[in-house]
C-alpha cells in the first residue's frame, strides 16, 4: 500500500471514533428533542408555525458558521458558569459540534413528523375518533404507526447531513474525519482528502441503508427488519466508539492550526514529548484565534504560535517595537494574564509578507512595497481568508498607500497557485512557506519595517507551566531551526511530487537539528 | 311519539361553526327499535345532525339525551363507544387487519381475546364475509367488502344505536341495493336503533320507517314512507318523494306494456 494511505488508514481508528461518537450523539439528541417537539406541534397551529420557520431558519445559516457561532456562545456561558458555580467547561471541540449538529438534524425530522401525521386519510381519522378512542390512543395507535415511515424518511436525511456535516468540527477543535480533509488540503495531500471524503461517504451511505432497513420495516410492520436495523446500528456505534473508550490514559495534547507548517510542527512536538516516555496526542487544524484559547483554556497543553500575532491579536497592540521588545513584553503580558508560559523562540520567522511571480517585478522594477505602490492601480492583490481583516494589512495598505485593482481571497494552498498562474499579482505569502521558491516568486523588501516580527514560539498551557517533561523535551528546540531547515521541511510536505507526510518532514528535521548539535 | 318514549333525543339543538349556524332549532326523538332516515340536500344540516348524536360535532344550544341521559355529561370517547358509527370514507385502519379492524372497539375497552376472537367470527358470518378474510389488509378488498368490514367494526361491541353517515353512497347499485337490504335484516335481529343519512330517497323510503326531510338546518317532514308518498303540504317535500314515485310509475308503466304485447319475462 502508498505510504500516504497508509497514514490515512492508522488514523482511521481514533478519527472514525469521534466521528461516529459525534454524529450518533447528535442524531439521537435531535430525535429526542425534535419528536416531542413534532407532537406538540401537530395538535396546535400556533406552535406548529413559529416552530417550523425557526428549525427552517437554523437551516439556512452555514454549517459552518453555525459551528463557529457556538464558541463564543459557549464561551460566555461557561465563563458565567464559572462565576456561579464555580464549574467552568470546555467551548471547543465536542461541545459546540454536538450542538451544532443536534440543531441541525432537528427540521428533516420535524417537518417529516409534521407533515406525515397531518396529511393522513381524514376519513382514517375521522374513524378512529368515531371508534371510541382518546386523543393520545388515535395518536400511538393510527397517526404514529400511519405516519412512521415518513418520520424514519426525515430521520434518514437527517444522518446523512450530520454526518456528512461533522467534517466541518475540525475547525473548532473536535476530531473527526473532517481532519482527513482540513489538513491534506493544507498540504496538498489529495490521498487524505479522497480517503476522508470516501470514508465519510461510506459512513453516511451505510448508516443510510440500515435506517432505510428500519424504514421498511415500519412499511411493512416487520419487526425483524426493524431489530437488524437497529441492532446493526447500535453495533456499529459500539465497534467504532469503544476503542476510544477505552483508552484513557492521561496525554499531553499538542495543537496546531491549520497549515503544513503547523502540522510538521506539532508532529515535531509531539514526537520529541513520545521521546520522554510520555503519551502525546495531537489536536490539529485549530481556526487561529481558537489555538490561543484552547491553550490558556488548559483544552491543549502546547503549540507554536508567532509573535507577531499574539502582539496583534491577543495583546491588541498597534504599536511596532523591535522584534526583541515584541518577544519579551510578549512573554512577559501572557504569563501575568493568562499563566502561559512563553518558552522560547524556535529560530525562525513566520511573518508575512507581500511576494510577486520574480518575472514579474523584475518586468516591473519593484524591490519593494514602497515600489510596489506606484504600481499598484493595475495589479491584483490576493489574500488568504484573514489576511486583509488584519491589523498588518492596513498598516501596510496606510503607510505605503497601496490600492489594488482587485482583491481576491483563497484558501491558503490556492493562493500560491493563483499568484504563479497570474491570477493575481501579488500575494500575502508567509516569510517560511517553501511554496515561494517552489512557485519562483520574491519576497518584496518593507523598507520601513511596517510589518510585525513573526518569531515561532513554543506556548505552554498555564496547567504546564512548569511541567519537567515538557521542558526537557522541547527546550533543546530553542532557536534550532533555521528560517531555511524551517522552508525546506515546509516544501516536502508542499511540493507537488514526492510529497512527505508532515510526520515524516518532522523527523528529517529533527535529524537535521540533531546532526547540527552533534 | 311523547318525549319520554325516546331512546334519542334531540332537544332544540343548534349546530353553529363559527358565525355560520347549520342546524337551527331542531326537535327530533327517535324510538327504542325504530330506523330513522335523514334525508335533504347537501348542505341541509343532516350530517350535522347525525354527529350531534355521538358529539363528533359540539351542539352550540339545547341538549341530546341517549337512553334518558345528556351526551353532554359523557365522556366523548365513552360515549362513541357504546355508540356503532359508519360513514361514506369507511375509514378501515390501513395498518391492520381486517379482524384487527373489527377488534378496534372491544380492544378499547378491554374485553378479553378469547371474547374478541368469538366475537371477530360471529361479526363475520354476520355481515357474510368468508372466514378466511380475518387475516386481510382493507387495502385487498373490494369496496362493497371494506363497508361490510366498516359495520362489522360499528357492530363490534354490541352498541344499541348505529349512526351511518352514507354508508353505501360510493358502492355500485347492486352491491349498495343488497348492502342496504342485509343491513336492514341486521337492524331487526339486533333491535338496533339507526339513525342513517342519505341523499337517495328511495334507498331511504325502502329501508326506513320513519324519513326526516331538512333544509336549509330545519326539519321540514318528519312521516312515515306510505304517509309521505300520500303527500305533503310542503311543496319541496312533494318534489322529493315525486321523483322516485314517477320513477316507480314508469317502470310499472313498462313492465305492463310488455305484458301486454305478450313479451313478458320467460
Amino acid at each position: 500500500m502508498n505510504e500516504r494511505l497508509l497514514a490515512a488508514w492508522h488514523l482511521l481508528p481514533a478519527y472514525l471514533g469521534e466521528h461516529v461518537l459525534l454524529s450518533a450523539s447528535a442524531l439521537t439528541l435531535g430525535i429526542a428533542i425534535s419528536l416531542p417537539l413534532a407532537l406538540l406541534a401537530i395538535r396546535s397551529a400556533r406552535i406548529r408555525w413559529p416552530l417550523l420557520a425557526v428549525a427552517s431558519l437554523v437551516q439556512t445559516i452555514p454549517s459552518i458558521a453555525l459551528l463557529a457561532l457556538f464558541y463564543p456562545l459557549l464561551l460566555a456561558l461557561s465563563a458565567l458558569s464559572q462565576q456561579m458555580f464555580g464549574v467552568g467547561f470546555s467551548a471547543l471541540g465536542f461541545l459546540p459540534s454536538l450542538l451544532a449538529l443536534t440543531l441541525y438534524s432537528i427540521l428533516p425530522i420535524l417537518r417529516n413528523s409534521i407533515t406525515g401525521v397531518m396529511n393522513l386519510d381524514p376519513a382514517v381519522i375521522e374513524a378512529a375518533r368515531g371508534v371510541g378512542m382518546t386523543d393520545a390512543q388515535r395518536l400511538w395507535r393510527v397517526e404514529l404507526p400511519l405516519a412512521a415511515p415518513m418520520i424514519m424518511a426525515g430521520v434518514r436525511t437527517s444522518a446523512v447531513w450530520v454526518i456528512g456535516t461533522a467534517t466541518l468540527s475540525t475547525p473548532v477543535g473536535q476530531t473527526s474525519l473532517g481532519n482527513y480533509i482540513f489538513s491534506g488540503l493544507q498540504v496538498e495531500n489529495w490521498v487524505a482528502v479522497l480517503f476522508g471524503c470516501a470514508v465519510a461517504a461510506l459512513l453516511a451511505l451505510v448508516v443510510d441503508q440500515l435506517l432505510g432497513l428500519i424504514e421498511a420495516g415500519t412499511v411493512k410492520r416487520s419487526t425483524w427488519r426493524v431489530s437488524l436495523g437497529l441492532g446493526l446500528l447500535i453495533l456499529g456505534c459500539a465497534v467504532a466508539v469503544g476503542p476510544r473508550l477505552a483508552k484513557d490514559a492521561p496525554s499531553y495534547v499538542v495543537g496546531a492550526k491549520s497549515f503544513s507548517e503547523q502540522y510538521i510542527l506539532s508532529s515535531l512536538l509531539a514526537d520529541r514529548i513520545r521521546e520522554q516516555g510520555q503519551p502525546a496526542i495531537r489536536k490539529t487544524g485549530l481556526g487561529s484565534a481558537i489555538a490561543f484559547r484552547a491553550l490558556a483554556g488548559n483544552e491543549i497543553d502546547v503549540y507554536v504560535d508567532y509573535s507577531g500575532t499574539l502582539w496583534a491579536n491577543v495583546m491588541q497592540r498597534t504599536d511596532r517595537p523591535s522584534r526583541q521588545i515584541v518577544l519579551r513584553t510578549t512573554a512577559q503580558w501572557l504569563h501575568e494574564r493568562y499563566g502561559v508560559e512563553l518558552l522560547g523562540s524556535l529560530g525562525f520567522e513566520n511573518a508575512y509578507a507581500l511576494a510577486m511571480r520574480r518575472r514579474h517585478a523584475e518586468e516591473l522594477g519593484i524591490r519593494t512595497i514602497r515600489d510596489l505602490a506606484a504600481h499598484a492601480a493595475n495589479l491584483k492583490i490576493g489574500g488568504d481568508f484573514e489576511f486583509f481583516a488584519r491589523p498588518e494589512w492596513s498598516a501596510l495598505r496606510d503607510h505605503y498607500g497601496l490600492h489594488f485593482a482587485a482583491r481576491r481571497q483563497f484558501q491558503s494552498t490556492f493562493m500560491y497557485k493563483a499568484a504563479s498562474s497570474g491570477e493575481v499579482d501579488v500575494i500575502s505569502a508567509f516569510s517560511s512557506d517553501g511554496r515561494i521558491a517552489a512557485e519562483d516568486l520574491v519576497v518584496l523588501d518593507d523598507p520601513d519595517q511596517v510589518l510585525l516580527p513573526y518569531d515561532a514560539v513554543i506556548l505552554l498551557s498555564p496547567r504546564r507551566a512548569d511541567d519537567a517533561v515538557l521542558r526537557a523535551a522541547l527546550e533543546p528546540l530553542l532557536g534550532k531551526v533555521s528560517i531555511e531547515l524551517m522552508r525546506e521541511a515546509n516544501m516536502m510536505v508542499d511540493r507537488e511530487s514526492d510529497k512527505l507526510t508532515p510526520a515524516a518532514a518532522a523527523r528529517w528535521l529533527v535529524q537535521q537539528i540533531d546532526a547540527k548539535s552533534q | 311519539m311523547s318525549a319520554a318514549d325516546a331512546f334519542i333525543r334531540l332537544d332544540r339543538v343548534s349546530v353553529a361553526f363559527g358565525p355560520v349556524t347549520v342546524v337551527h332549532d331542531i326537535e327530533l326523538s327517535v324510538r327504542r327499535g325504530e330506523f330513522i332516515a335523514l334525508v335533504g340536500a347537501s348542505g341541509s344540516g343532516k350530517t350535522t345532525t347525525l354527529k350531534a348524536i355521538n358529539r363528533l360535532v359540539d351542539i352550540s344550544a339545547g341538549d341530546v339525551a341517549v337512553d334518558g341521559t345528556s351526551v353532554a355529561s359523557i365522556e366523548p370517547y365513552r360515549l362513541r363507544r357504546r355508540i356503532g358509527y359508519v360513514f361514506q370514507g369507511i375509514g378501515l385502519f390501513p395498518h391492520l387487519s381486517v379482524a384487527e379492524n373489527i377488534a378496534i372497539t372491544p380492544r378499547l375497552l378491554k374485553w378479553s381475546e378469547a371474547q374478541i376472537a368469538a366475537r371477530v367470527t360471529e361479526l363475520l358470518e354476520l355481515v357474510d364475509l368468508p372466514q378466511t378474510f380475518a387475516t386481510r389488509r382493507p387495502a385487498q378488498l373490494s369496496g362493497g367488502q371494506r363497508q361490510r368490514v366498516g359495520v362489522a367494526r360499528a357492530l363490534a361491541s354490541r352498541p344499541a344505536i348505529m349512526l351511518m353517515d352514507e354508508p353505501f353512497g360510493a358502492l355500485d347499485p347492486l352491491t349498495r341495493d343488497q348492502l342496504g337490504t342485509q343491513y336492514r335484516r341486521l337492524h331487526e335481529q339486533m333491535q338496533l336503533t339507526t339513525v342513517m343519512v342519505t341523499h337517495d330517497v328511495l334507498e331511504a323510503l325502502l329501508l326506513a320507517d320513519r324519513i326526516v326531510v331538512m333544509r336549509d338546518g330545519r326539519i321540514v317532514a318528519n312521516e312515515a314512507p306510505h304517509e309521505l308518498l300520500i303527500g305533503h303540504h310542503d311543496a319541496g317535500v312533494r318534489a322529493l318523494v315525486d321523483m322516485p314515485r314517477r320513477q316507480a310509475e314508469r317502470v310499472q308503466a313498462l313492465l305492463q306494456v310488455r305484458a301486454v304485447n305478450g313479451a313478458g319475462p320467460q
